[in-house]
């Protein structure tokens, strides 16, 4: 799945994609940047890439030919829009050819959720759980960090990203993040609830760690688009 | 000196001359040209030295020093306002956003509209780091709050940077005036069998009633 498309000389571009067995790969797209090509290689498009270089340890160049294309489907959808360059702004903290193929299998099924499944603002939130849990962030969300038990999840430790069930952290709610039930598997919840908790810890906690401040000005958007309903 | 330089196979770099060399270099920095049809340009040029090089020059030199942004719609303009926001036949109640000059160019060539425009000077792109500040957004909002515009047309490009900026605009925009965007589809003389997938989605999904 295309990431980002940078131009490249006079009708080149230098392709970033997130791939099956390869993880996060760049290359460069010889003629990627013509108008013959522009429109294939647009971010969310799903290619099928040919990778040559001399050295493993060159960019390489890439023969890619478009298998489906996204943007058309969310260019007029402002909100999946915004969810789709989120998106490939979080997948850039992935090291480059490092595989990561459960998270790939479900940001395929994510972006093709896009703006055509009604309920996708919450996969894409659960989608964010997942790259969280890839990231070495995974929240703990399966028993009570202050009992142990494992019904009535209701909040979650905005420092160590433990479940706290609703009666345990009835004292300290004003100071703890709700827990939506769709994090859990179970119905309800929204998802601008779980874009605040996936907010927090992305851009608290995993951001840090791979050198970043904050969240990427792209996912900062969608926040703010969820919250403005 | 333009046979010194034209006798040289290729014209190789350092053969012409220190000067020669930095035309030849800055040619090369422009659109289109690479090192070798920028030695071409030099060299035509300097056959060409009282009829076409020293205009250049002089045209360049006053074209750098007079030109500046509109600073109304941020176009090309010599005075403070440029040509299209200073001429009064043209519909104040329209606003044309394009991303860039080029553009603007475009759509005048085209005849078919006759408000004014708003140039941004780029879209929002997460991959270069260009926000709402970077661009020309908030002129485009007081222009609109403080005129009376009834319509605000996006003429940005059909890439996801460019629909992300509409998007923005349009949520900026709320409530101040109507916002539509251009229509995307078949181009005219286009034919379904080279077009591709995207844009046919994007027509069939813009289809209307004949």
């Amino acid at each position: 799945m295309l990431l980002t498309v940078r131009r490249l000389g006079e009708g080149g571009a230098l392709l970033e994609a997130f791939t099956a067995a390869h993880g996060r790969h760049a290359g460069v797209a010889p003629g990627g940047g013509s108008r013959r090509m522009a429109p294939l290689l647009q971010p969310g498009a799903q290619l099928d890439l040919v990778w040559r270089a001399r050295l493993e340890s060159h960019t390489g160049t890439y023969r890619a030919e478009l298998i489906r294309s996204r943007a058309a489907a969310i260019m007029s959808d402002g909100r999946a829009l915004a969810a789709m360059q989120a998106a490939a702004a979080l997948l850039r903290w992935l090291p480059e050819r490092e595989p990561h193929p459960a998270l790939y299998a479900r940001t395929i099924e994510m972006a093709d959720a896009l703006g055509a499944d009604p309920d996708w603002p919450r996969r894409y939130a659960a989608w964010e759980l997942a790259l969280l849990a890839e990231l070495g962030f995974g929240l703990d969300l399966e028993r009570c960090a202050l009992t142990g038990a494992r019904e009535d999840l209701a909040w979650i430790s905005p420092r160590t990203g433990r479940a706290v069930t609703r009666a345990a952290g009835a004292p300290w709610a004003d100071r703890l993040l709700p827990l939506p039930p769709f994090f859990l598997g179970l119905p309800g919840g929204d998802a601008a609830e779980g874009l605040r908790v996936t907010g927090h810890f992305l851009g608290a906690h995993a951001a840090a760690a791979f050198g970043h401040k904050g969240l990427p000005p792209a996912r900062a958007r969608l926040a703010q688009i969820f919250a403005a309903g | 000196m333009s046979n010194e330089i034209g006798n040289r196979p290729g014209g190789a770099p350092g053969l012409g001359g220190e000067g020669v060399d930095r035309l030849i270099e800055m040619l090369a920095r422009l659109p289109g040209l690479g090192p070798r049809s920028a030695r071409r340009a030099a060299l035509h040029l300097l056959k060409r030295r009282e009829s076409l090089m020293a205009p250049l020059a002089q045209t360049m030199a006053e074209v750098a020093r007079t030109v500046r942004p509109c600073a109304e719609c941020g176009a090309l303009a010599t005075a403070e306002r440029c040509a299209i926001c200073a001429d009064p036949r043209r519909d104040a109640g329209l606003i044309c956003v394009v991303e860039d000059v080029s553009d603007l160019w475009a759509m005048e060539r085209s005849g078919a509209y006759a408000g004014r425009y708003h140039v941004l000077g780029g879209v929002l792109s997460a991959l270069d780091g260009i926000g709402p500040d970077e661009l020309r957004i908030p002129d485009l909002a007081r222009r609109v709050r403080e005129g009376a515009v009834r319509e605000v047309i996006l003429a940005l490009p059909a890439t996801m940077d460019g629909h992300t900026t509409a998007h923005y605009i349009a949520a900026q925009l709320e409530g101040l005036s109507a916002v539509t965007s251009l229509a995307q589809g078949v181009p005219v003389g286009g034919e379904l069998d080279y077009l591709d997938d995207g844009t046919i989605t994007a027509a069939l999904r813009q289809r209307r009633g004949l």
